[in-house]
């Protein structure tokens, strides 16, 4: 039985284990709060690009899709640069702290975030162009209007996001540093324990990450659903 | 849309307090996969905490990424297990101080039926042209570990080549690399406390022990004051005297995994 990952996963839930419950609380922590910052920057600047034209703007928007494909690891590698104490931001202390994986994740999430809601946002534009010049809008009027009817597809877009931030392990290995209690979320544990060679273990980890990541999707989709029945 | 931001706004409220909530009197260690994986930290951290009040943050990672780590001031303390690697950092003022700590050994891991025929070699050396000489499959860390370091200088010892498809260069852990092994019934060196509390040994058996070049020393570093002076030195030299002290040898000494010691202390 305890070599059955499945019989792992439900024990590890059921006993509701102290150091599993940390793990979890900071996956969830350090991902929300990373895709929450990555959201207040990159959706205006996703409906900026979409709004202005600009020297270089085609150029932007190659940019931030081909960075939607950057490898966590690199991510993490410049974000250890920077923060490392012979780094520019060394002083700030912020390696191997949650804090530094938040960072490292808006890296990985932005691009993400700005590239899609441009796409959005751009194509919500075409519809209202017509009405918006009738009513003599400026582009900075029409950017709150865009983003709010967007909204339902920017709730997709954010679930992207969160699934880019809560699944990767490169980025958050390398400037959390996997330390036990402090900077150890469910998937640079599921790592250690696969490098241990507790395979079932690792494998409950895993369906218990999913399964949360399961949950969070179900809940942006009822929330969508509820409100934009109430929308009609 | 309203309570959205307010249950937002009071996550981020907790999160910040969760951010905050750890103690101030803690090191950064940076040490080995093989101190890790083996549960030795779990054992030692408490006793210390316990006498001293502060807290030992581990990073795990390989030798070579350790002696990155310390290089760039990124940790207050280390403890690795490549006793030339360590002399030289001394030598190149990045470290203050030098101690030994503890040994283990490394021994030999092979499938089951040793194509090779190692479990009959009578030195390290010749287990080693055995290996090479039957072409029988051998994963290597390749990740410039204190292992791995280790490995390369046995293949240059036993006056052979490491090259061809049998051996094959994985640029991961200790564990990761004894998973490789036991998929393809290769030949690996681990060091004994990472094999002895590994899980997944499927047809893998200790094949080849006991040999003197095989010991495995671990060195506990102070990091350069002059280099690094915003590191906690005060701290990391508690950690570091603890380590070599009675205390700190005896609970090294009182670490068993199933029974068996994994870490010798000899600290002089």
């Amino acid at each position: 039985m305890e070599n059955n990952a499945f019989y792992v996963a439900l024990s590890l839930l059921l006993n509701f284990d102290a150091s599993l419950f940390q793990i979890v609380a900071l996956s969830l922590q350090v991902s929300l709060l990373a895709v929450l910052i990555a959201a207040l920057l990159g959706f205006p600047l996703g409906a900026a690009v979409a709004l202005w034209r600009f020297p270089g703007r085609g150029v932007m928007i190659v940019a931030l899709n081909a960075l939607m494909g950057l490898p966590p690891v690199v991510a993490g590698l410049i974000v250890y640069l920077l923060l490392s104490r012979a780094g520019p931001l060394g002083e700030w202390g912020f390696l191997f702290t949650p804090g530094a994986m938040v960072i490292a994740q808006v890296v990985l999430v932005l691009p993400i975030l700005a590239a899609l809601s441009r796409q959005k946002v751009e194509e919500l534009l075409g519809e209202y162009r017509e009405q918006f010049v009738s009513l003599g809008m400026s582009r900075s009027r029409m950017m709150p209007t865009l983003l709010w009817d967007a909204r339902f597809a920017l709730l997709t877009v954010l679930l992207a996001g969160f699934g880019r931030a809560s699944a990767e392990v490169g980025a958050v290995m390398m400037v959390g540093g996997n330390i036990d209690g402090v900077t150890r979320v469910m998937t640079t544990a599921i790592v250690l324990e696969t490098g241990k060679g507790n395979l079932p273990l690792a494998l409950g980890l895993g369906i218990v990450l999913l399964t949360l990541v399961m949950l969070i999707n179900a809940g942006a989709y009822l929330l969508g659903e509820l409100t934009r029945r109430r929308v009609g | 849309m309203k309570t959205t931001l307010a249950l937002t706004l009071a996550g981020l409220t907790s999160m910040g307090l969760a951010f905050s909530a750890y103690a101030d009197d803690y090191i950064t260690l940076a040490s080995t996969t093989s101190t890790e994986n083996s549960g030795l930290f779990d054992a030692l951290l408490p006793q210390f905490e316990d006498a001293t009040n502060i807290e030992v943050r581990v990073v795990a990672v390989g030798t070579g990424q350790a002696f990155e780590i310390a290089r760039r001031g990124d940790a207050d303390s280390l403890l690795v297990h490549d006793t030339a690697g360590e002399q030289r950092f001394v030598e190149n003022g990045y470290a203050s101080e030098r101690a030994d700590v503890m040994y283990n050994d490394f021994v030999l891991i092979g499938p089951a039926d040793d194509p090779a025929n190692i479990s009959d070699a009578q030195s390290a050396a010749e287990a080693f042209a055995a290996i090479a000489n039957a072409e029988a499959p051998f994963t290597s860390r390749g990740d410039d570990s204190g292992t791995n370091r280790a490995e390369l200088r046995l293949w240059e010892y036993a006056g052979v080549e490491p090259d061809g498809d049998w051996y094959r260069e994985l640029g991961s852990g200790m564990g990761p690399t004894l998973n490789t092994a036991a998929a393809m019934d290769a030949y690996v060196m681990s060091d004994r406390a990472t094999w002895v509390a590994f899980g997944n040994p499927q047809n893998l058996t200790l094949l080849f022990e006991g040999d003197d070049v095989l010991f495995n020393q671990y060195g506990s570093l102070l990091i350069s004051e002059e280099k690094h002076p915003h590191l906690k030195h005060k701290l990391a030299r508690q950690w570091h005297d603890w380590l070599i002290s009675e205390d700190g040898q005896q609970a090294i000494a009182d670490f068993r995994v199933d029974g068996q010691q994994l870490f010798f202390p000899n600290a002089k």
